[in-house]
């Protein structure tokens, strides 16, 4: 459904992504998997047409999507959704209206009929009731809920996660990391999910893709990954602190710096 | 020898910057405006903005006119009486704050009340990803958020200066007349012989001047604030001080033109 | 959606006394209040205006009854000042058009004598005047007048 070629994008002299190939298959999840500073979220926000690549290519079916026009742009993301990090639903409008958004903006339906839709939406996340609620009065479990209930309003072809699960409780992560799977399988939607949580990730995946410092360092199913004999992929799923991706971020040697050698400040007795 | 080549080379970069933010900002607001004219029509949003930013500084502006007027009377009255051109004090007022402070002092307020708010406003939705939010959902923030801002403070201003100007020269009859003794008649009569359709008209231009320049440096700075609860914090300090001076600068250049 | 509703009454409110102030100071304090669009013109040439300047009042007894429009130089190096009058009141073809100073230092104003001539129309031109009395010629006059030795 969606393919990258060579995706490279630059924050001022530092590579976030350098040449990354992916294709995401439509009706499948698709994780993308990395450390902090991995790139990850990165190339989210250029397959989502949030900011444009550096060089590359982005293909949706056969159209060019990174030199597409503002209009085409806004006509195919009607058919997307996506559920944010801190889930940014707009805090001006309770829960009905915020789900409601795109319906009340691009759809014509009878207010009669949204709501219907709404209702059901709400339903699918657990949350038929909470219509009057402000975001700010719910809970990060709660929002993140309200946030997917939004991406599915328009019944979308594909819907993005970003860190779905980060900052909630064990619970709330795993009824949302449950949800995305059961939705997917119920509406054949497809669904890129970034996400550092390896358990979560592994356990929705159909396709894993593995960042390191903006590159691609392991592809596969879950079970690819899980039995993987990269060194590298075995530390990330593990979770060790130390290994090829070293511990210590410091660029010079610790006995140098102790012994004030060149490079360091010394402070003259 | 380095310390002056390194300051002039830090002179040079925040000038450079400083251009580029202002071509930026004009850019910016520029391609916000232009989508006034194009669909979908955001008129909903334009008076939710009317009622955010005007009505919601209706009770600032009323205090500071009021106060305004009530200290010219006293101001100009002891001065006046010196000179025993007591019955001159109804012209001075309203000329002063007609031309001057009521554009001037109602900006000024109207930055502080609704200018700061709307770059913090702006500021969060950019932190807590709204705008992105806005976009992903086929939503142009540019014509959602930048634009009704900018045209309703565009719109706003003149009309909350009209009221600062009238409740400035009421409270100031009241000092004058009711409490300094001025004679009522000479206090209207020579306001209304001194001041010009052309006094007036500067007025109002300086208010739709102004109330422009506050839309389109607050939404600016919020909407390119660092994506940090820092950065917002910033971004609003900056917006207001940089509005303030703004309105300062542009008065002496509009006074300059039109006097 | 009551909700938009409650805004939108509550900013057409706000609009309307908004725009009632600023035509309210227009008409009030504007000349549209005082002498208005209309009125009649008439021109006067001075040997010396004084610095009387558009805007300055036209006085009839103390009351004023019109204003300056424009003052400008014509070709015989005399300042001609055209003025606006109020459409009742009527001026005499003899009537006496002199620079006035209110109080020492005040405002210059036209002040016109009235005769008892026919009556001037739109365009007319009172043509007896009497130029602007200068407090500093007439001082130093006064001071030098004793010994003119010092010169």
């Amino acid at each position: 459904m969606i393919r990258c070629k060579a995706l490279t994008k630059i924050f001022g002299d530092a590579a976030a992504l350098n040449s990354v190939d992916i294709h995401v298959r439509a009706h499948k999840t698709t994780v993308i998997m990395g450390g902090s500073g991995s790139g990850k979220t990165t190339l989210l926000r250029l397959i989502a047409g949030l900011d444009k690549p550096t060089s590359g290519e982005i293909y949706y079916g056969d159209e060019d999507f990174v030199h597409m026009s503002r209009r085409r742009l806004y006509e195919l993301r009607q058919s997307m959704g996506m559920v944010f990090q801190y889930s940014a639903l707009l805090n001006s409008m309770n829960v009905y209206d915020n789900v409601a958004f795109t319906l009340h903006e691009h759809s014509d339906l009878d207010e009669d009929i949204i709501h219907t839709i709404i209702t059901m939406k709400l339903e699918q996340v657990g949350l038929r009731g909470m219509e009057h609620l402000m975001p700010s009065e719910l809970s990060g479990g709660m929002a993140k809920r309200v946030a997917l209930a939004r991406a599915m309003a328009m019944d979308p072809e594909i819907i993005f996660f970003d860190e779905p699960t980060s900052g909630l409780d064990p619970i709330s992560a795993g009824v949302i990391t449950s949800l995305i799977h059961d939705l997917r399988i119920k509406s054949h939607h497809t669904s890129v999910v970034v996400t550092h949580d390896v358990d979560a990730g592994l356990r929705i995946a159909d396709h894993v893709v593995l960042l390191w410092q903006g590159k691609i360092i392991a592809e596969g199913t879950a079970d690819d990954i899980r039995h993987s004999e990269d060194a590298r992929v075995r530390q990330f799923i593990e979770g060790r602190p130390d290994g090829p991706i070293p511990f210590s971020r410091s660029s010079t040697t610790y006995v140098d710096d102790l012994l004030h050698k060149p490079g360091t400040v010394r402070i003259e007795p | 020898m380095t310390a002056v080549i390194s300051m002039f080379g830090r002179l040079g970069r925040s000038f450079l910057g400083m251009v580029s933010r202002l071509g930026d900002a004009t850019s910016l607001s520029s391609a916000s405006l232009g989508l006034l004219p194009t669909r979908p029509w955001q008129g909903r949003h334009i008076v939710i903005q009317m009622f955010n930013i005007g009505v919601g500084s209706l009770v600032i502006i009323a205090l500071t006119g009021a106060f305004t007027g009530m200290v010219l009377a006293l101001q100009g009255y002891y001065t006046l009486a010196k000179f025993g051109s007591e019955s001159m004090l109804g012209a001075g007022i309203a000329l002063a704050i007609i031309r001057e402070l009521g554009p001037v002092l109602g900006a000024m307020m109207l930055t502080a009340r609704a200018g700061s708010a709307i770059t913090a406003e702006i500021g969060i939705m950019r932190v807590t990803e709204q705008i992105d939010a806005l976009e992903m959902m086929a939503v142009n923030p540019r014509a959602r958020i930048i634009m009704p801002r900018i045209i309703a403070a565009t719109l706003v201003l003149p009309l909350l200066i009209a009221l600062f100007d009238l409740i400035g020269m009421g409270a100031g009859y009241l000092v004058g007349v009711e409490l300094l003794g001025v004679n009522p008649g000479a206090f209207i009569a020579e306001m209304q012989a001194k001041v010009t359709t052309h006094d007036i008209n500067t007025g109002w231009i300086k208010a739709v001047a102004f109330g422009f320049l506050i839309g389109v440096i607050c939404t600016y700075i919020g909407y390119r604030a660092t994506p940090t609860t820092e950065g917002v914090g910033k971004a609003t300090t900056q917006a207001v001080v940089l509005s303030s001076v703004g309105i300062l600068m542009l008065d002496y250049i509009l006074t300059s033109f039109y006097l | 959606m009551s909700e938009y509703k409650r805004i939108e009454i509550t900013v057409g409110l706000f609009v309307f006394i908004g725009i009632a102030g600023m035509f309210y100071m227009a008409l009030k304090l504007g000349e549209v209040g005082g002498l208005g669009a209309d009125g009649y013109h008439l021109t006067a040439a001075f040997g010396d205006v004084g610095g009387v300047r558009a805007g300055a009042d036209v006085m009839i007894a103390g009351v004023v009854v019109g204003r300056v429009d424009d003052v400008h130089l014509n070709e015989r190096d005399r300042a001609e000042v055209s003025m606006r009058i109020h459409d009742d009141v009527k001026i005499t073809s003899d009537a006496i058009a002199s620079i006035r100073t209110k109080g020492i230092i005040g405002d210059r104003f036209i002040r016109i004598g009235q005769g008892g001539g026919e009556e001037l129309s739109d365009g007319g031109e009172i043509e007896e005047t009497e130029s602007a009395i200068s407090i500093e010629e007439l001082v130093s006059k006064y001071i030098f007048s004793s010994d003119s030795s010092n010169k």
